[in-house]
């Protein structure tokens, strides 16, 4: 049976694809900051069919409590076959640019948080010669805009720290996937009108889960999205700079 | 951990008449929402998946229950569930149909939550022997207007219960049930088709056929003279042998607005002719998966659409057994007359009234029909009415956008008893949607 550690658990996207690894029988450790949540997701999890649903509480913030937080949940499932980290928050572009300190806020739980989660966990899978970091990313960070940088910013941090990290594991059998949604309706995404290019979480964790199986290095999903980046991405900056996007 | 506010929405009901600015609240925990209620400074209305036809679930502040839809405990030697209010009835049969269990109950989408198919006290192609929804809800958990949560069921506040189930959600937010499935052995259901060339036979049928564990009619409305009320009479039985296989459904989309003049008297009238065409013998066999013979149209994304903009009003109504026969006739003679049809008329044999204080069904025959949305609608429903309480029947609340109170307080005696119990358990002024203020549920 796989076993599972998925960090802010209870974002809607790591719902959805922990319920899908529940319904194979996995082993699952979750970490999420609200405790009576997470207690309602390991009851529904167990009830799909997981063979364990753990939990604990973390803040993404709180990085001095990584070690012991991380190395607990390492002990309690007996090694990892899949790290989940889906935690962040989707940053109030025009508040940020008012406030230096939520910018930095954002940075630190989006980016900072991350990077030094994957820094403890890719060590611990080096040393098990296997493993999947799955993380995601969004194709907010492959381009610069002026509506939501900072979110982007530290995204694309992510994701090229992922590639960096892909590149060191991989002669060791760590599968490192960077997975870059585009919008997805969720409690985050709420306030916005959604249109065409709108997904549901749960088509998002069908990618995910399949991703991780073929052990693929970045997906965009849904799939499209990479067209659509391919587009944005080649627009000349001289161009791109007059574009309100 | 915060919850989330809509911006300022157009909402509307399945049927998209009529509309209502609003704002949803969309609580992500059990414990969010009640942290939420007892500050909330306007009356509020909790809506599911929105799959009510009319308007029982807008207001200016819509409580969401769609994140509470953990599935809590799950006992397989006896079939109990206890889950949140907002799993929907294909996340369960998604679920527990590969473990060997389904719903004892199913309306005719599985695309409704938990507590909206309580808090409309839904029923079903058995409903002749097996009741409502209600009838596999063991207990529920209550979210009072002063945030406080009481569990209620048959022998504890059972007064509660029984406003709760068919309660419209007029009385606080369901946030958990604990349920009865019942064992299958296969996921095959055996359809047989019976022909009926006219009103009075399908009603024969019915009665007939009255052991089918599952029976529904569609019917053509638009049909006159001696056809009136030719039927297709569909009967089902669970399969014993075989397997628990779910299907991927191939489903297709509405993907805009028809324009509301595709359907017509004329473009009905055609599909309701090769419809009953389709079935040439007098019966016919055919093994089916439970998906389409439960729910066709759920394979058939925002078919609302294809009313147009405008929206349409569905229109249940319910007549007593012994008023039956006459006033089916009446009433089908007058909507084939009019001309008004609609492709997805319905007629069933209900079972017994039951103990909830508004629950729709009675001991006789349900009729149902949409009505695409134009200007002179409105007033020839209020003729049908009038018609419907001539014979004592009553109007369902989960499709109902437009009746008058004076109907409603006719046809469903207990209202005033409903009302007492809301007042008992300070639900008045505190859950209100624009139908409970339009039946005058204040």
């Amino acid at each position: 049976m796989q076993k599972l550690l998925i960090i802010g658990a209870t974002s809607a996207i790591a719902k959805a694809t922990a319920r899908r690894f529940a319904s194979q029988g996995a082993h699952i450790y979750l970490l999420a900051r609200d405790a009576a949540r997470l207690a309602d997701l390991a009851a529904d999890l167990t009830v799909r069919g997981a063979a364990s649903a753990h939990v604990a509480t973390l803040d993404a913030n709180a990085i001095a409590e990584y070690p012991s937080v991380l190395n607990t949940a390492i002990q309690t499932l007996g090694g990892i076959d899949i790290v989940l980290i889906a935690h962040g928050t989707l940053s109030n572009q025009n508040a940020c640019e008012q406030d230096i300190n939520l910018t930095l806020q954002e940075f630190t739980t989006n980016a900072l948080s991350v990077i030094a989660l994957l820094t403890h966990l890719a060590n611990y899978c080096e040393q098990q010669q296997h493993g999947t970091l799955a993380v995601i990313s969004s194709v907010a960070g492959d381009r610069g805009r002026q509506s939501n940088y900072i979110y982007g910013t530290a995204k694309g941090a992510v994701s090229i720290f992922l590639q960096g990290l892909r590149n060191r594991l991989h002669k060791h059998g760590v599968h490192v996937l960077t997975i870059k949604p585009g919008f997805v309706n969720t409690p985050m995404t709420a306030a916005f009108k959604k249109g065409i290019l709108w997904a549901e979480p749960d088509t998002i964790a069908a990618g995910i889960v399949m991703a991780i199986e073929k052990q693929r290095d970045v997906v965009y999903l849904p799939f499209w999205w990479r067209y659509i980046l391919l587009i944005i991405r080649a627009i000349p900056e001289r161009l791109f700079k007059r574009l309100s996007l | 951990m915060k919850s989330y506010l809509s911006p300022l929405t157009t909402l509307q009901g399945f049927g998209r008449y009529p509309q209502q600015q609003g704002y949803i609240y969309t609580p992500l925990s059990t414990r969010e929402c009640q942290d939420h209620l007892p500050n909330l400074t306007m009356p509020c209305i909790t809506q599911g998946m929105g799959r009510s036809y009319g308007d029982s679930a807008l207001a200016e502040h819509v409580i969401n229950t769609q994140q509470l839809d953990a599935l809590l405990a799950f006992n397989p030697a006896t079939g109990q569930l206890r889950c949140n209010a907002g799993v929907t009835l294909a996340e369960l049969l998604s679920v527990f149909v590969p473990k060997g269990w389904f719903l004892p109950i199913t309306p005719g989408t599985q695309f409704v939550t938990v507590g909206g198919a309580i808090a409309s006290d839904v029923h079903g192609k058995n409903h002749h022997h097996d009741g409502c929804f209600s009838e596999c809800v063991a207990s529920l958990e209550v979210l009072l207007a002063d945030g406080d949560t009481l569990t209620c069921s048959r022998s504890q506040h059972a007064e509660l219960f029984h406003s709760t189930c068919g309660g419209m959600g007029l009385t606080g937010i369901i946030l958990t049930a604990t349920l009865h499935l019942k064992p299958i052995q296969s996921t095959a259901i055996m359809q047989t088709t019976l022909k009926a060339r006219h009103l009075t036979e399908a009603l024969d049928l019915f009665a007939s056929q009255d052991q089918a564990t599952y029976s529904v009619a569609w019917i053509d409305c638009l049909a006159q003279g001696k056809s009136l009320g030719r039927s297709l009479l569909m009967l089902g039985e669970h399969e014993s042998g075989g397997t628990l296989h779910t299907v991927k459904s191939s489903n297709v989309s509405v993907p805009f607005d028809m324009p509301h003049l595709l359907l017509n008297r004329y473009s009905i009238r055609a599909f309701n002719t090769l419809y009953y065409a389709r079935i040439r013998g007098q019966s016919v066999q055919q093994r089916v998966h439970y998906q389409p013979f439960f729910y066709p149209l759920d394979r058939i994304q925002h078919w609302n659409r294809l009313y147009g903009r405008n929206g349409f009003v569905q229109y249940q109504l319910v007549l007593p057994q012994d008023a039956g026969k006459e006033g089916l006739h009446t009433i089908l003679r007058h909507i084939a007359a009019s001309g008004r049809g609609s492709f997805l008329a319905v007629l069933k044999a209900l079972g017994a009234e039951n103990n909830n204080l508004l629950s729709f069904p009675l001991k006789g025959y349900t009729l149902a029909l949409d009505f695409k949305l134009t200007p002179d609608l409105l007033p020839f429903l209020d003729e049908l009415d009038a018609r419907v309480l001539d014979f004592h029947g009553r109007i369902y609340l989960a499709k109902d956008a437009r009746m008058k109170a004076s109907v409603f307080k006719r046809s469903y005696p207990r209202w005033e008893m409903f009302q007492a119990i809301r007042a008992q358990y300070g639900s008045l002024g505190r859950f209100a949607s624009l139908q409970s203020r339009r039946l005058g549920l204040d």
